[in-house]
């Protein structure tokens, strides 16, 4: 059987993370020249609500397109971490928003939590970007594609005026996440 | 020397089969003395019909001619206009399938103003079926399925057409025959959505059921009904009680489709 | 030169195939789980000199279609089950008309609105029988944005070659999910274009054929060509008749063309993935195929011998092939999101040849590797 790694994004819809999805398939992908299969479930809501984007990233194609065993997930809200912080596999790894998904399901995993939402509005100074920070930490924490090949995804999705601004998110969604590690 | 209809009917096509009385081939002489003042030519022009009795007026003529489905001649109309706009589009049909099963359709291409030619035979009716009741049909009127009198309100299609965004409206009678080539004729030359109503007559379903004893009392009512706009602007609101407007009702130059679709391809090709 | 690649939905590159095919009009309704197709058409179409039009609903939608088909063009439209619904009288005009047009179905779960985000695969007898009269169908089934892709290429290339509508259909998982897509190159996949009449424009009947499985070249309005166009039965010239005759004739070539052999050989597809010594075979199409595909994987892991056939043509539906596995193998599991389909049609095919056991779901989740896996553990 072909390896498999999984990745689960989930927060409130209209915090970017079906794009945060995107960017990290297009890491694998298109960067690195690995397989990857990105999907995601949403409401009817354009806004707000609970959402998921997953990713599916292996050296063989892939087949089942949907999440197995999640190796990876990260919840930006309470409601997402209820609804969506599941199947993940023992051994597995969950990141939370710890301002707004203070709680963490009972699981035999690791979980971390990190200010996401609080670093992009004091740190970065735009709150729009608190999924580039959460991209940059899940890969930091997972290692399922190079720091720099999510760099490069992320830099290539954005307009040229936003380059600076999301170089510095996804650096420092990185490092702390490295620092939760070490 | 009389006038040859014969160059825009198909060979072998005729005869046609409405009933005698029938006021839709009135009509269709009328749209081919139109089409031929406009000079339109006959590979470059389609003729779009839905279903009904006036949805076979293209068979017999001798253009690119398109039966469609009830109600949907519009649409596919549109589809041809926008796909080859450099051809004619005439549409033609009855009061049912344009304003009901169709009306939809008729609506949108009048607000999309796009360039074709709708002459809507409104003879009050579903002739083809026998005579149920249509928007169109008087209130009061007995159809098939209006046994104790239609409680219907009825649809005025010109205004409908006004109100939707056509912008050539007029509209005249089956008995003012020479009427109808005009003001086809004007709306072929008009460069956006023109819809040309001729109130019409049934004889068998419609005449029968409602008391007119021949096809001429029908032809008499329609003359006696129809008022000029420009005789109605000095007539009264009790004058007019029960009267239909006729000629051009409405005329006004508004950006038209395909010209605004040719622009959003300039601005997609840069 | 390395190839264009891009990390694609599954509606972009339909649409993408749909340019690449050589479509120039795209008449629609906004319906999910199928809007980004239309909305990819909007913006690339006109760039090529296309046209796109969003009509006031479905059924404007497909008669814009084949209003446009008949002047030339290669059309267009993209819905999901509920527009299928209500396109069905056109497209049987589309049928019995002989338009070349091609329609998408994202399909999604129902009766009526059902669950528009989620997916489903509840329309495969919909394209099959959903419009009345008999007819022919040609319906295909991607189950990657590749091959949703190329499939999109192939359903024009039926469609223009057999003079009809033809479906693609895929669900709202295959639809919505990004995947890295290689760009074939312009000459790469074969576009087939509509044949153009040889006679003379005095002696051209559109529905003149050879032959009782013959498709006869469809000319173009506003060529030099002049004919009529009816949804009623009609002769050889294309006006309308009811010599019985005629009428029987027409109706059976429509359908010849379609199922006679030659036309079969050339319009079925199907993958098939270790099924040469298969005691059990998975036969599953669009995103349910590759769910399968894992499940047959790790069966053979566990030392069972499990195969996968997936149809890429779902209509006409591979019954030759079919037969065969049905007498080669003990048992057929057929996952499908829809509480039994195509499985019917398999029974038919197989009889009593070998165990039938289907896999169904219909609550908006995907059939998962771990479902197919009972089923064929149960069933042997």
């Amino acid at each position: 059987m072909a390896e498999r790694y999984e990745i689960r994004f989930s927060g409130a819809g209209g915090q970017g993370l079906i794009t945060a999805g995107i960017i990290l398939a297009e890491a694998a992908s298109i960067v690195e020249g690995k397989h990857a299969v990105q999907s995601q479930s949403y409401g009817p809501e354009a806004r707000g609500g609970a959402s998921k984007s997953e990713v599916i990233i292996g050296d063989a194609p892939i087949d089942y397109p949907k999440a197995t065993v999640v190796d990876a997930c990260l919840a930006m809200t309470q409601e997402a971490a209820d609804k969506y912080a599941n199947g993940i596999k023992s051994g597995g790894m969950l990141l939370l928003d710890s301002d707004f998904a203070p709680n963490a399901p009972e699981g035999d995993f690791k979980v971390y939590y990190l200010p996401i939402m609080r670093l992009a509005k004091t740190e970065i100074g735009r709150e729009i970007v608190a999924n580039v920070i959460a991209l940059g930490a899940m890969i930091a924490m997972t290692g399922v594609v190079s720091r720099e090949a999510g760099e490069k995804a992320v830099l290539a999705k954005v307009p040229e005026a936003f380059v600076d601004l999301n170089k510095k998110a996804y650096a420092l969604g990185f490092e702390k996440a490295a620092e939760l590690l070490a | 020397m009389a006038y040859d209809y014969e160059k825009s009917i198909r060979p072998g096509k005729l005869p046609h089969i409405w009933c005698p009385g029938c006021g839709h081939g009135i009509v269709m002489k009328g749209l081919i003395r139109a089409m031929d003042t406009c000079g339109l030519e006959k590979n470059n022009t389609a003729i779009v019909s839905g279903i009904g009795c006036a949805s076979r007026l293209p068979g017999y003529m001798d253009f690119c001619t398109l039966h469609t489905a009830h109600g949907r001649a519009a649409a596919f109309a549109t589809g041809v206009k926008m796909a080859k706009p450099e051809m004619n589009v005439i549409v033609c049909g009855g009061d049912g399938d344009g304003t009901a099963i169709g009306g939809n359709h008729f609506i949108h291409a009048c607000r999309r103003n796009i360039d074709m030619t709708y002459v809507l035979l409104n003879n009050h009716i579903y002739g083809m079926t026998g005579g149920q009741f249509s928007p169109c049909t008087p209130t009061g009127a007995k159809a098939s399925t209006t046994p104790y009198g239609n409680p219907d309100p009825i649809f005025d299609i010109s205004k409908l057409a006004i109100g939707a965004g056509a912008t050539f409206v007029a509209r005249t009678t089956a008995f003012h025959a020479t009427q109808i080539d005009k003001l086809i004729a004007e709306g072929i030359k008009h460069k956006g959505m023109s819809v040309i109503e001729v109130v019409d007559d049934c004889p068998t379903t419609y005449g029968r059921r409602n008391k007119f004893r021949s096809v001429v009392d029908m032809m008499k009512v329609l003359k006696d009904t129809a008022v000029p706009v420009a005789a109605a602007s000095k007539m009264t609101a009790e004058q007019l009680e029960g009267k239909i407007l006729t000629g051009v009702l409405y005329q006004e130059d508004k950006p038209e489709y395909c010209a605004q679709y040719k622009q959003v391809i300039a601005r997609a090709q840069g | 030169m390395a190839k264009k690649v891009a990390l694609l939905q599954g509606n972009t590159a339909c649409a993408l195939g749909a340019v690449y095919a050589g479509c120039t009009f795209f008449g629609g309704y906004p319906i999910t789980p199928s809007t980004e197709v239309a909305e990819v058409m909007s913006e690339e179409l006109p760039k090529v000199g296309g046209k796109f039009i969003q009509m006031e609903d479905e059924i404007a939608a497909m008669a814009s279609v084949i209003g446009a088909s008949l002047t030339g063009a290669k059309t267009l439209t993209a819905t999901s089950g509920p527009g299928v619904s209500l396109k069905q009288e056109l497209i049987g005009y589309a049928c019995i008309a002989e338009t070349p047009c091609v329609i998408i179905n994202v399909m999604r779960g129902g009766p009526s609105t059902g669950m528009p985000t989620g997916p489903g695969q509840s329309d495969v007898m919909q394209a099959r029988w959903g419009t009345h009269g008999d007819h022919a169908a040609i319906a295909v089934a991607p189950a990657s944005c590749q091959e949703i892709f190329s499939e999109t290429v192939r359903a024009f290339n039926l469609a223009e070659k057999y003079r009809m509508p033809v479906q693609v259909l895929y669900d709202e998982i295959v639809g919505h999910m990004r995947e890295r897509i290689e760009f074939p190159e312009p000459g790469e996949l074969e576009v087939i274009d509509r044949a153009a009449p040889t006679c003379s424009p005095e002696d051209y009947k559109p529905y003149d054929a050879k032959s009782d499985t013959d498709v006869p070249p469809l000319a173009a309005f506003g060529s030099e060509y002049r004919f009529h166009v009816t949804g009623l039965n009609k002769a050889a010239d294309g006006f309308p008749t009811t010599k019985a005759s005629l009428v029987d004739f027409e109706e059976r070539r429509q359908i010849a063309k379609v199922e006679c052999p030659e036309a079969r050989a050339d319009i079925e597809s199907n993958e098939e993935y270790l099924c040469d010594d298969a005691d059990v075979i998975i036969l599953a199409y669009g995103s349910t195929s590759r769910s399968a595909r894992y499940a047959v994987n790790e069966l053979r892991a566990e030392g069972i011998k499990a195969g996968l056939f997936r149809p890429i043509t779902l209509w006409p539906f591979p019954e030759k092939r079919v037969a065969e596995l049905g007498k080669q193998v003990k048992a057929i599991v057929l996952p499908e999101m829809n509480l039994g389909q195509m499985i019917f049609e398999v029974e038919r095919i197989v009889k009593n040849d070998c165990k039938l056991a289907g896999v169904h779901r219909v609550d908006g989740e995907p059939i998962n590797p771990g479902q197919i896996i009972d089923q064929v553990k149960e069933v042997i």
